[in-house]
């Protein structure tokens, strides 16, 4: 294979020591991600479908509203967002660090293990064996697989970090090490807490308030924020514009954002609502520092925007983010839990944090990563984009009408003449623009998934290809040597 | 930053606050609640629930009910009744007193509500107000009750009698209290629905006994089988054509659903507690003792502003 026809994958740099230290681990993770992405919006669909009309599925014991939402859900947190982050953790680590990774063995086995209880959660969840508590669903037995997977992997990427041949720390590298230490911590508490040795009454919702809010706001805040704080600099070639502000985010968001937010109904002492809310508001400094820094890094080239799609994902990303970090603030600030607990609100919410913030900085992650890691283009290039406006279009879809809805459920239930049946009515329409919103994320999940296969295969064709022409090169002189 | 032990001592600091804030101290907090009394009646609250309505809250778990129905029901704050039990012997004075606390109404209006048993002489008026109205009627010879009611737009959809405080979960494991409000809250459905065949027709076919109803039909907690000898007790009646088993057959619930019913009919969070005070109603006539009891209660001693 010596002369490239056009049909050919075309070689980007050649992947150096660092890249090859990591591939197989990274491989993994990011498909497997994209994999459970495709499950995730699968069973997003299916539970949207069914407030259209109740009976669909309806006789299906395994897939039942109550069932299917909640696997949807671990597969979004944890069978895409974990892994993915945990990817762009191991990656930030290999190439910040300027080391190989160590045991490449090992992490693969912990990305292995991860799957397989992520698999068993999500089956134990469908066959009826959910916790009950929201966010961490999965049955404890899945636990027993899931946490030795993310040691693993944590472990030697801390290793890795510490040997690292550049020694100065990046922003990135103290987002990153924080969230490694972090989901251990949470998780076990939770495990403890909650199913090894339960708390009594009330307390398990505080527990699992308090896992939640730290997995949703702190961890997937801080690996995505590590993500931004590398790429949005490297993609537009401009040194990251402030230290200091980042530092300040990484502060807040650890100290503040750790606080979970509990809604003023709740049956607690009063003190916990109010300290939620009191996080919420100080989370509003840390969110407008990011909002300043990803700007002013940014700024006002916007011919970058066109040059890499990568960007636009983290130009998402990071709006996202902050129109999150705002609306919460500012709903502590106007006392407006009230009137949206309960409703379709916050669910809104958990999706553009979720969903918006943190999925489209991953993205624009593994389309960066990936070509780097093996030395490859994408097999579909403007298939990029057309993700990008399909992801886009579909949070809008699923945002902007879950929010408003919530609000206007919320007007409506706190008139007690109108009939709680009529204010269920009322959200449909809004949940009917939602499903569209899921329909369109799916279609772009395909569209990730599709592409990402596409470049592992090209990516071992290439590598056969070329081990056939070694292992041959030595006939073929032979022959041109015959007369 | 630039020493990775100095991130970890930061990452360190920061969630051990978290953790010491949100599970240490709410755990030596509402962890640590033990039963508790009534006010006024002292009985022990809660009760531990039946066994079947145990296995119930499994059921519930399972299928994730708490993604669509809260148990939780919060209130604005209390109002006060005055009601006249007993008008006395000086008919007169009670008459003058009644006009002087309702200027609304005319002396045959007044006259016409005395004759009430029971009557409420005041509804959702603030405690002062209450106060000075029951100081009239009793300087006038009459007996009064000040009753405590808790409101807001939860109470007024019925779905509750009062807010609902930490102990009233002390039993449950998981505590679900859900949310979001796909459908109605569920913290008191027991009071509202207490008849376990209407639970079971309505998992079966929700649309049957709520129209327009968005919740999922739970069939696969009934089967269908031939009737053997004579319908079973608990075989569900009075199917819609389309839903109804061919004949010779019949519609039971599996164990699961009879469990699911009777958690659901167990729910109820209406004791009346110190942090959440409200004065029950008179129950009618032969109802149980814990009941009756709550009736003879003093009203005076219910007025613990909170």
């Amino acid at each position: 294979m010596t002369e490239s026809s056009p049909h050919e994958p075309r070689p980007l740099a050649a992947p150096g020591e660092l890249e090859l230290s990591c591939r197989l681990p990274l491989l993994v993770l990011f498909v497997s991600a994209a994999v459970w992405l495709v499950i995730g919006s699968t069973f997003f669909l299916i539970a949207s479908i069914k407030f259209h009309s109740p009976e669909f599925l309806g006789n299906v014991r395994w897939l039942t509203y109550g069932r299917v939402w909640p696997a949807a859900v671990n597969s979004l947190l944890y069978g895409f967002g974990v892994q993915a982050g945990l990817g762009v953790a191991l990656w930030l680590v290999v190439r910040l660090g300027d080391t190989p990774l160590l045991q490449r063995g090992l992490v693969t086995l912990g990305a292995a293990f991860w799957n397989l209880g992520v698999t068993v959660g999500a089956l134990g969840i469908l066959a009826g064996d959910s916790t009950g508590y929201e966010n961490l669903e999965a049955p404890g037995y899945a636990a027993w697989i899931v946490f030795p997977g993310y040691l693993l992997i944590a472990l030697f990427s801390v290793l890795t970090l510490h040997h690292r041949r550049v020694r100065p720390l990046y922003v990135s590298q103290w987002f990153v090490l924080t969230a490694l230490f972090w989901f251990p911590w949470i998780y076990s508490t939770a495990e403890l807490l909650l199913l090894q040795h339960p708390v009594r009454g009330v307390m398990q919702a505080v527990v699992a308030w308090w896992y939640s809010g730290n997995l949703v706001v702190v961890w997937f805040g801080l690996a995505g924020l590590a993500a931004i704080f590398y790429f949005v600099p490297r993609l537009t070639q401009r040194a990251l514009y402030s230290r200091h502000l980042a530092l300040f985010t990484f502060w807040l968001l650890i100290l503040a954002g750790s606080w979970p937010e509990i809604t003023k109904s709740a049956p607690v002492p009063a003190w916990m609502p109010a300290l939620g809310a009191m996080s919420a508001m100080l989370m509003l400094v840390p969110t407008l520092a990011v909002a300043l820094n990803v700007l002013r890094t940014l700024g006002r080239n916007y011919s970058n925007l066109r040059a890499h799609p990568a960007l636009l994902f983290f130009g998402v990303g990071a709006a996202a983010f902050v129109v999150a970090g705002l609306v919460r603030g500012l709903m502590a600030l106007l006392d407006g839990d009230p009137l949206v607990h309960l409703t379709w609100f916050s669910r809104a919410m958990m999706q553009l944090q979720v969903y918006g913030f943190f999925a489209m900085t991953m993205f624009g992650a593994v389309y960066c990563i990936l070509p780097q890691l093996t030395g490859l283009e994408f097999p579909w290039a403007k298939l990029v984009r057309v993700h990008f406006w399909l992801a886009l279009a579909g949070l809008v879809l699923l945002v902007v009408p879950l929010g408003i809805g919530g609000v206007v459920e919320g007007l409506k239930l706190r008139n007690p003449e109108v009939a709680f049946a009529d204010i269920m009515k009322g959200t449909l329409p809004f949940l009917r623009a939602s499903t569209v919103g899921d329909l369109l994320l799916a279609l772009g999940h395909l569209v990730f998934l599709t592409n990402l296969v596409g470049m592992v295969n090209r990516f071992y064709r290439v590598r056969a290809l070329s081990a056939y022409a070694a292992a041959t090169a030595d006939l073929f002189k032979a022959a041109e040597a015959r007369p | 930053m630039n020493y990775g032990a100095l991130i970890f001592l930061a990452a360190f600091f920061a969630l051990a606050s978290s953790w010491f804030g949100f599970v240490l101290t709410p755990q030596a907090q509402v962890g640590q609640l033990r039963q508790t009394n009534t006010v006024p009646a002292g009985e022990l609250y809660p009760e531990a629930p039946p066994g079947l309505a145990r296995q119930g809250l499994d059921v519930y778990r399972a299928n994730g009910c708490a993604y669509c129905h809260s148990q939780q029901v919060d209130q604005k704050g209390t109002v006060c009744r005055v009601v006249l039990a007993d008008p006395g012997t000086n008919q007169n004075a009670v008459l003058a007193a009644l006009l002087k606390v309702r200027e609304d109404w005319t002396e045959a209006q007044a006259k016409e509500a005395i004759a009430k048993s029971r009557l409420h002489v005041l509804e959702g008026v603030a405690k002062e107000a209450a106060d000075n109205a029951s100081k009239a009627l009793k300087a006038a010879g009459a007996k009064t009750e000040l009753w405590v009611v808790p409101v807001g737009p939860d109470m007024a959809r019925g779905w509750g009698k009062r807010r609902t405080v930490a102990e009233d979960y002390l039993f449950d494991s998981p505590v679900m209290l859900g949310s979001q409000r796909i459908g109605p809250d569920l913290a008191n459905v027991g009071l509202r629905r207490p008849d376990p065949k209407w639970q079971l027709r309505h998992l079966y076919a929700p649309r049957i006994e709520v129209k327009d109803s968005t919740m999922a039909p739970y069939r696969f907690l009934f089967e269908m089988r031939k009737i053997e000898h004579e319908r079973s007790p608990d075989a569900l009646e009075d199917l819609p054509a389309e839903l109804a088993p061919g004949p010779g057959y019949e519609i039971v619930p599996k164990t699961e659903a009879k469990a699911l019913a009777a958690y659901l009919v167990n729910l109820h969070m209406d004791a009346p507690l110190f942090d959440a005070p409200l004065t029950l109603p008179a129950p009618p006539p032969a109802t149980n003792a814990a009941a009756a009891l709550l009736t003879n209660a003093a009203p005076q001693s219910m007025e613990k502003p909170k």
